[in-house]
């Protein structure tokens, strides 16, 4: 060697907000895993069908030149090809494999603008609109744009899906943690936010932003119009950009609650683009949908000056731009098969399908975990995860600790022995530190729910017995 | 009341430096005058398909397929589609669990790293472990996601050739590391001068800067030189005296246009030269589907292979990996189709060929069109298109020029560009943008435009140059025809 340092990439030479980084839900304990899992929201892996009309609609416009063969009438639902035919319209030169406006083709930011506008029922703008690979890099272009240094701090509930907490460190901010109430269902409690803030800004910390995630991840609950407007409120009045990761907002199971994306409580309540800056992200992998593997999601931006956008529309553009399967995709999901369209009933059938029999799934492991000794489990009002917590008994955790393993991570690695099923350790997530807890999909197959609930009580009794006080 | 935090005032400093010429002033001008209905020739990007150029025809046929599965029973499917492509979209949907709407390993999928390590075996001669290559949404996330593992602050140095594809520059600026320019040789054709390499290098030292990285680019981007193996092997052994880690942007070696310096990657020749510097130096190297002749840029296909990183590192790179999940699964799959194309007898092969060779041969007389026709020009002086897709001729501007520029407030050649763009459509991108000696003038435009379009393009431009020149200069240009 040249000199006697160390090479220069190397454990101790790397970013250290690198080191930093977490991101339980591919941890740890992911490298046993074979068989069941119940870790990652990953629909289409766990054999759920994808959508006919968007796939028809991609193989269309991943290869045009079939659309002109009358062969393809035999193949292809007529709407289908017609959606393709428009779509390809609003791509300059029919080019789907040319890099497209950073922000993402004009034509499908307009389907988008129109189809949040038909949902909140009030205007959208596609110059609001930032198509991105999947709603995680649009997540992290926020961070960037508002982490100057550690000093810089981001309300986020407690439990929550570990992309925010993982991509504060990343760029560098500090994570301000608000806690769901447990007891009253999750319920995020605006007074234990105010708490977090002043707490926060006592120590130094400018408190730039509060995450929401509604539907909640890992947490499933929906928030009511009331709480949403005492958010929004809050963020007006404490000078707050408000975070929504709205990607669930197509799965809820329960009646007795809606979505309501966030910038229309804000405009029903008055509230405009002087009032409040509000990102909100949507993506094609969940809802019924579940289109993971093709990242495809926006943000949608509103309350901030030009020069603002501009800075946002510059880090967009050093990547050039989105997936363009994945921008189309997103118009897809936003603007849907219409009563009367050929594929109208089949698409309805399909999504009706996946949709009752995730809230069947929801309801038969939330009934399940709630009949284990020892473990009581919030109703799962929405997204694709039960998040029960483990009333686990002094011996367990005593083991725990003897081999250097946090105890619901000890649970969970137990569990993957015995039955071969793989959750993420509550702790990946954040919890009241003393309570323990693990989240679970409810995207096993449904004939394989049976399955796993017995072989999931079997362990759990035998755990149970083997460490009862 | 104090600034709301999306203010322009309280907004992360870095993303404010970032600059990003290539989708900047000019390209956002050429945008509102397109709006207005001129006709506008974007020359901005490499884009290729963007220009007219079609995809081959048959990695869609077989995404097209893997995207509905469903058209594989269909007993018609083969009225459609060839039944190699059928074969193969079964091969890769067999890769999947679940087929493209499932998250992959966030390293990609490990066949298609399987297919990329093949490909790099037949390539170099050199084995290539699949564990250390990982595929990312276009390569210009996996510059990102390295250049963030090694920046710790603004005292680390990454040098950066100068002209460079501004991705380097504005990553740089975003991560708040600091960039060591090396400044390429526009006389000797762009080559590497190490006395200013190594002058770089001390100044950064002298200022308190630990230079970590040393990226080059080759073929180069925008000056397009394609390095000799003497070149290489003394780039790799600079990097083992200066202790820095290689990242070789590759991802354009399949355009190359002479055949005096035919691509050799950075790693085969690490491994040539055999230990104990084959078995130190680190290198990370990448491609893309974006570029070659598959010009497939919309897909945001690429991938990153690590040689010599300690396992540690490689694991702390999969970790922020898996934070983005995955990379997208179409994309991925041409990534596989382009290391892994039509073989000699699949009923595909031949039209496969008969297409790829047309884009290459199409692209290598672009670049003589384009180098020649520029060279023809009053007071511009080209040098040849070796190989990627751009042409980077430099302009050189009479002094009343400069002074108009001034008085506009715009640099010299983004004055001169926005011209260019008024007179004639043509949308560039100011040499500024890429960076180049104080005092010295370019712009870069790509190669793409139609090869029948290509005549009536140079004309216009020199049209508007030699006029240009006779405006501001007093009759005493020179040009090297």
């Amino acid at each position: 060697m040249g000199s006697t340092q160390s090479p220069p990439v190397t454990l101790h030479s790397i970013n250290p907000k690198v080191l930093k980084c977490e991101y339980a839900v591919r941890g740890e304990i992911v490298s046993h895993a074979q068989i069941l899992y119940c870790n990652i929201g990953n629909p289409q892996s766990l054999a759920q069908q994808p959508i006919t009309f968007f796939r028809e609609v991609l193989a269309l416009c991943d290869h045009p030149s079939i659309l002109d063969k009358s062969e393809t009438h035999a193949l292809f639902s007529a709407d289908a090809i017609a959606r393709a035919w428009q779509i390809l319209d609003s791509i300059p030169g029919r080019a789907t494999g040319a890099y497209s406006h950073s922000q993402g083709i004009k034509g499908l930011r307009d389907a988008i603008a129109a189809g949040i506008a038909a949902r909140d029922g009030f205007a959208a703008s596609a110059d609001d609109i930032f198509l991105t690979d999947g709603a995680s890099p649009a997540v992290h272009m926020m961070m960037q744009l508002l982490i100057r240094s550690e000093k810089d701090g981001f309300l986020c509930p407690i439990p929550q899906y570990p992309l925010y907490s993982a991509s504060i460190a990343l760029h560098g901010g500090s994570l301000v943690p608000y806690y769901l109430d447990e007891a009253t269902g999750w319920g995020l409690e605006i007074s234990e936010v105010k708490k977090q803030l002043e707490d926060a800004r006592s120590k130094g910390i400018a408190v730039r932003a509060i995450v929401v995630i509604n539907p909640g991840n890992p947490t499933g609950q929906v928030l009511a119009e009331e709480n949403q407007r005492e958010i929004v409120e809050f963020c007006k009045k404490e000078g707050l950009v408000l975070l929504a990761d709205e990607v669930y907002q197509e799965n809820i199971y329960v009646e007795n609650k809606k979505f309501n994306s966030f910038k229309k409580i804000a405009r029903s309540m008055g509230y405009g683009e002087k009032d409040i800056s509000l990102a909100s992200f949507q993506s094609v992998s969940k809802g019924y949908h579940g289109e993971c593997g093709k990242r495809g999601g926006y943000m949608e931006v509103t309350g901030f000056g030009a020069d603002v956008r501009e800075q946002i529309y510059k880090v967009a553009s050093v990547n050039l731009c989105s997936n363009i399967s994945g921008q189309i995709l997103a118009s897809l999901v936003m603007n849907t098969p219409k009563v009367g369209d050929e594929s109208y009933e089949s698409f309805i059938a399909e999504k009706n399908g996946i949709m009752s029999s995730l809230a069947r799934r929801a309801k038969a492991l939330e009934d399940a975990f709630n009949s284990l000794e020892g473990v009581t489990c919030n109703k799962a009002e929405g997204a694709m995860y039960l998040f029960p917590r483990l009333h686990l008994p002094q011996k367990a955790i005593e083991a725990a600790k003897a081999v250097n393993a946090v105890p619901d991570a000890f649970y969970a690695h137990r569990l993957l022995d015995a039955t071969g099923i793989v959750v993420v350790p509550g702790s990946g997530f954040g919890q009241v530190p003393g309570t323990w807890h693990f989240r679970c999909t409810i995207l096993p197959q449904e004939d394989k729910i049976p399955a796993i609930i017995s072989r999931l009580r079997a362990f759990h009794e035998s755990f149970m017995e083997e460490f009862h006080d | 009341m104090s600034p709301k935090p999306l203010d322009y005032e309280s907004l992360n400093e870095n993303v404010k430096k970032v600059a990003y010429a290539v989708r900047g002033e000019l390209y956002l001008r050429a945008s509102e005058l397109q709006k207005e209905g001129k006709k506008i020739i974007f020359t901005n990007v490499g884009n290729p398909h963007a220009l007219g150029q079609k995809p081959l025809t048959f990695p869609r046929q077989v995404v097209a397929l893997c995207q509905a599965p469903f058209l594989l029973d269909d007993p018609n499917v083969g009225l459609l589609f060839p039944a190699d492509a059928i074969a193969r979209a079964k091969h890769y949907l067999s890769m999947t669990s679940g087929g493209l709407g499932a998250y992959s390993d966030s390293r990609g999928l490990p066949g298609i790293r399987k297919e990329v390590a093949a490909f790099i075996e037949r390539r170099d001669g050199y084995p290539s472990d699949p564990e250390l290559i990982f595929l990312t949404d276009g390569a210009s996330k996996g510059v990102m996601q390295i250049l963030n593992t090694i920046i710790r602050n603004e005292k680390d140095g990454i040098l950066v050739p100068v002209p460079q594809y501004p991705l380097y520059s504005a990553t740089i600026s975003l991560y708040g590391g600091s960039l060591v320019p090396y400044y390429l040789e526009e006389e000797a054709n762009w080559g590497l001068d190490f006395h200013n390499i190594r002058q770089s290098v001390a100044a950064a030292r002298s200022k308190g800067i630990t230079v970590r990285a040393m990226v080059i680019i080759n073929p180069g981007n925008p000056t397009g030189q394609c390095l000799s193996e003497a070149n290489i092997r003394e780039l790799l052994k600079f990097c083992f005296q200066e202790n820095l880690v290689l990242l070789a942007d590759e991802v354009y070696q399949q355009n190359i246009y002479q055949d005096e310096r035919p691509f050799i990657s950075a790693r085969k020749i690490l491994f040539d030269m055999g230990p104990p510097i084959s078995k130190e130096v680190q290198i990370v190297s990448f491609h893309t589907v974006s570029k070659g002749y598959w010009g497939e840029c919309g897909q945001r296909g690429g991938y990153f292979e690590m040689t010599n990183l300690p396992p540690q590192t490689v694991d702390e790179i999969y970790k922020v990996a898996s934070v983005s999940l995955s990379p997208n699964v179409p994309g991925q799959i041409f990534l596989g189709l382009m290391v892994n194309p039509p073989k000699p007898g699949d009923i595909s092969y031949l039209k496969f060929v008969v297409e790829s060779k047309a884009v290459l041969e199409s692209l290598r007389r672009r670049a003589h069109i384009m180098t020649d026709g520029f060279n023809s020009c009053r007071n511009v002086v080209c040098n040849f298109t070796e190989g990627a897709m751009y042409s980077f001729p430099q302009i050189c501007l009479p002094p009343k020029a400069i002074e108009d520029a001034k008085k506009a407030g715009k640099a010299p050649d983004v004055f001169y560009c926005l011209k260019l763009l008024e007179a004639t459509g043509i949308s560039t991108v100011p040499g500024s943008g890429f960076g180049q000696k104080e005092g010295v003038f370019h712009l870069r435009t790509t190669i793409l435009p139609a090869e029948e379009e290509m005549p009536a393009i140079m004309a216009s431009f020199k049209k508007f140059n030699d006029e240009f020149m006779e405006q501001y200069e007093d009759y005493r240009g020179y040009s090297r025809m």
